[in-house]
């Protein structure tokens, strides 16, 4: 049994089709990117899995259990975490205050919430700003926070909401390793991304989307050569 | 109980409906601009109010003839605060913003009242005085003028905001200030001339209720608290939202005083704006 | 995320950071113990606090010590709500009339007494608290803050008109001279009431200090940051709203109870006015929203001022202390939107000197 089976997944904003009728799964121990065009619908799936939007249509399994319908506080104690495309620290507190929320989910001990918050600082690389307020971060540390937050609370499936977005060159290579990490602790993840050698070397399958519509699924290196994929980025002359 | 005196309270419903309609708008449109509830927007009438009074008392100007001069008080009030202290606490948490215009509220409730006593004022002999008589239903000339008075303001504002230049910028503003000023709107003075209108709306609604309403420092208190209601309940932004709650709030308040209880006429206002945000949290018209 | 044992690869980039940096982190107390400094001023204030009324031994200043405790506490009750969970209830006076109106009832009608008044209140505001929660909830911002006034207001007017508990002349309890204690009115000496009042003020700065230690503090603070994420970790952000509101209605209800049993009498005017909700709110931000002690210092700046001009400025001159509220809460927010107990602060010296900034801010 797949950790995760999507079957179906439809979700309308008004007029405009946002997910439609899209399935997948994803096995425990993998990377799954996704990927598409601007306004492909990538965003949308993680809010009707994670339980911020509710679906239209679809079913969809996490480790056996239908989770459509379920608060995102439910769906994160069931063990699945994300981060956000747009980030949200919590600006008045402490990045060490930022990571113990998500570690209080783990542990309800203070104590051993806090192991666990200052652990998970330590995988990212956050340990010496742990005293520092979140507002005051760099992008590319509030990248990292927000990942270690997520971390913190234990999750067996990760979604990662393009984590290299708006990071300088130079410190990408330094997340793509860290998300390698993750995987090798043992955390399935399913990763938005737009920057392909970063997919490239993560990702074991990736899954398309083009307006709301899966094109595509397969290894990266099958998805590059893929015509319907190129097409919905560059347009048909380049397929 | 008869049809006359519903139609009545219907009629006189809608005329003050206008009035709330006009001093919501006001409310709705500096929310609009820059998500700050004007909290003391009642004192601002109250202002308005006392200003139509003493241009009575001192120069012996009838309020219609002073409005002018009244709105164009209350739009310099609207602008000094901005510059004085709205400019300064846009970055701050909502909590230090409501604060700081409650704040605003209290003082100058405190100096109206140090300066002009408690005591009740009112304009005798205005211009337009007496009742009219349409159809059989009697309704009282100043109230009349108000109404519509306000109900042309309002259009004027509508015509504003969505026809003219000044009115889009102020919209642009609104919906993206930073694309908004990337394209040369200065979002600085957009929020001035925001919060000048938005103060002299209210300033042309005070007034003209001084034809017929006693002018005192607490006057505001109920008007701001309808208008808080209308501006929720229609949607925080939403102009047109804020017509029809005013509307909808003036006929409950009539129609409620005569057909369920005058004493809890407003606990029906107030429960039904928490019936509409409880079933659209984002009021009638509102954008979230 | 498998145990707290730290991961077994250390990238390149990283070398300077290890295994022991980690440890040494965990080994650090997560907060900073109080410092000599701060604790000789505890000790001196508790001092202070527990002779003042043996040395000024007049009524007038009691009165104004006990007010200034009184609206601490209220300003401790919102702050629980706005401050830490951030929810903006601009209607809190409710509580307070539901504590003081239940206490004294039950006193003025068949005479039981008002320390068992004052858990029926505690339970009815805690209950109400979850009655206007559930629903009100799911509204934003200033869409909530509205709703709470409107509730506000509603309860005061439906109060005026109920005559089962007086309508518009309120409660007016009996003056009994046995039994103080039990009946909770002191008629010779304002002394009892000051330091009931101390206590209830110190139960519930205790209570704030411990959830500023517990699972329950952070979850609040995490929902007033930011809900989306908060829920993202596993809050459960109507829980915690709840609990906030419930706690929070209750220390209203208690200061309800006392207000009740020190005036000794209970009208909507006195016990439901917008004008208490709104001068509470004020009183937290002018201190400090959020902090332990922003609220008790912000009655204490108010509450004075309030007393004093109007014995110094009399009739026509009580609207001047309302001017210089209303001027100095725009000048708090403008220039100094911490609250006063970021210059206390910086007064004390808790900013850390110079070789403490390790542990500090990065």
């Amino acid at each position: 049994m797949a950790m995760l089976e999507v079957e179906g997944l439809t979700k309308a904003f008004g007029g405009v089709v946002a997910n439609n009728d899209i399935s997948f799964s994803v096995e425990e121990g993998e990377i799954l990117g996704l990927i598409g065009p601007n306004g492909a619908g990538k965003s949308t799936v993680f809010e009707l899995l994670t339980g911020f939007h509710s679906a239209d249509a679809g079913r969809v399994r996490f480790q056996g259990r239908p989770i459509l319908g379920l608060r995102p506080d439910q769906i994160n104690r069931l063990g699945m975490g994300r981060t956000f495309q747009k980030l949200k620290p919590f600006q008045r507190m402490t990045v060490e205050e930022n990571v113990m929320v998500g570690g209080l989910q783990h542990d309800a001990d203070l104590g051993a919430a806090r192991e666990q918050a200052l652990t998970a600082l330590y995988f990212v690389g956050l340990l010496d700003k742990r005293n520092a307020d979140a507002g005051t971060l760099s992008t590319g540390q509030r990248k990292r926070l927000e990942l270690a937050r997520a971390m913190a609370t234990g999750p067996k499936l990760l979604l990662l909401d393009e984590v290299t977005g708006g990071v300088d060159q130079r410190s990408i290579p330094a997340l793509t390793e860290l998300v390698g990490r993750l995987r090798s602790q043992g955390t399935t993840l399913i990763v938005i991304e737009h920057n392909m050698q970063v997919l490239m070397s993560l990702a074991d399958r990736i899954l398309a989307l083009h307006l709301g519509r899966k094109i595509a699924v397969g290894t990266p290196r099958e998805i590059q050569e893929d015509t319907l994929v190129i097409e919905s980025y560059l347009g048909a002359a380049y397929a | 109980m008869t049809l006359e005196i519903i139609i009545q309270a219907i009629i006189s419903g809608l005329l003050m409906g206008f009035v709330y309609a006009l001093i919501a708008a006001g409310l709705s449109l500096i929310f609009g601009l820059m998500e700050i509830v004007n909290f003391a927007h009642g004192e601002f009438m109250m202002l308005g109010m006392y200003a139509a009074f003493w241009l009575w008392s001192l120069f012996g100007l009838d309020p219609l003839v002073s409005l002018p001069i009244c709105a164009a008080l209350l739009f310099c009030l609207g602008v000094a605060t901005h510059y004085g202290i709205i400019r300064h606490i846009l970055n701050a948490s909502m909590l230090v913003q409501i604060c700081a215009t409650f704040g605003l509220a209290i003082f100058l409730r405190a100096s109206a009242q140090f300066l002009w006593t408690p005591d009740f004022r009112t304009i005798s002999h205005p211009i337009v005085e007496g009742r009219v008589e349409i159809m059989g239903i009697f309704i009282g000339l100043p109230q009349l003028v108000a109404s519509l008075g306000c109900l042309l303001a309002f259009a004027g504002l509508y015509v504003f905001i969505n026809r003219s230049d000044t009115g889009l910028a102020l919209q642009a503003t609104a919906q993206d200030r930073e694309a908004a000023s990337l394209m040369g709107i200065p979002t600085d003075r957009m929020y001035a001339l925001g919060w000048g209108i938005g103060s002299a709306c209210v300033g042309v609604a005070g007034g003209l209720l001084a034809m017929f309403y006693f002018i005192f420092p607490e006057v505001g208190f109920l008007f701001a608290l309808l208008a808080y209601v209308a501006v929720a309940m229609g949607g925080f932004g939403s102009i047109t939202g804020a017509l029809f709650a005013g509307l909808l709030i003036g006929l409950m308040e009539s129609l409620g005083g005569l057909l369920i209880d005058p004493s809890f006429k407003y606990v029906f206002i107030f429960a039904m704006y928490l019936v509409v945000v409880f079933f659209r949290p984002q009021g009638l018209f509102g954008r979230y | 995320m498998p145990s707290s044992s730290p991961p077994p690869l250390s990238p390149p980039s990283r070398a300077t950071v290890d295994d022991a940096s980690l440890r040494a982190a965990l080994d650090e107390p997560s907060r900073k113990p109080l410092s000599g400094r701060q604790k000789a001023l505890g000790c001196l204030a508790a001092a202070v606090l527990l002779a003042y009324p043996f040395v000024f031994d007049g009524p007038f200043p009691q009165h104004v010590m006990i007010m200034i405790f009184l609206y601490a506490l209220m300003a401790q009750s919102w702050n629980i709500m706005a401050g830490y969970c951030g929810q903006i209830s601009l209607g809190h006076a409710v509580f307070f009339g539901i504590g003081a109106y239940s206490s004294g009832f039950l006193f003025a009608t068949y005479h039981i007494s008002p320390w068992l008044g004052m858990l029926v209140g505690i339970f009815l505001a805690m209950a109400m608290a979850l009655v206007i929660g559930i629903p009100t909830f799911r509204l934003r911002g200033h869409y909530f803050a509205i709703a709470t006034l409107v509730i506000g207001e509603s309860v005061q007017i439906i109060f005026q008109r109920w005559e089962f508990v007086g309508a518009a002349r309120g409660i007016w309890l009996p003056i009994v001279r046995e039994n103080a204690w039990l009946n909770f009115q002191f008629n010779e000496s304002k002394i009892p009431y000051y330091f009931i009042a101390l206590g209830f003020l110190a139960l519930a700065t205790l209570a704030i200090w411990r959830l500023e230690r517990s699972k329950a503090g952070y979850y609040f603070r995490a929902i007033r940051e930011d809900p989306d994420a908060a829920s993202s970790l596993g809050v459960n952000i109507t829980l915690y709203k709840t609990v906030a509101f419930m706690m929070s209605a209750g220390f209203m209800a208690m200061a309800g109870t006392f207000f009740s049993q020190y005036i000794l009498i209970v009208d909507p005017e006195n016990v439901f006015a917008l004008s208490l909700s709104i001068l509470v709110l004020l009183m937290a931000v002018m201190g400090g929203v959020g902090t332990l002690l922003g609220p008790i210092i912000g009655a204490a700046v108010l509450v004075p001022l309030s007393e004093y001009t109007r014995i110094y400025l009399g009739g026509t001159g009580g609207a001047v202390d309302l001017i210089i509220y209303g001027a100095l809460i725009m000048l708090i927010c403008i220039y100094k939107p911490d609250g006063l107990i970021g210059i206390a602060k910086q007064w004390l010296g808790r900013r850390p000197p110079p070789e403490e900034t390790a542990h500090g801010d990065a």
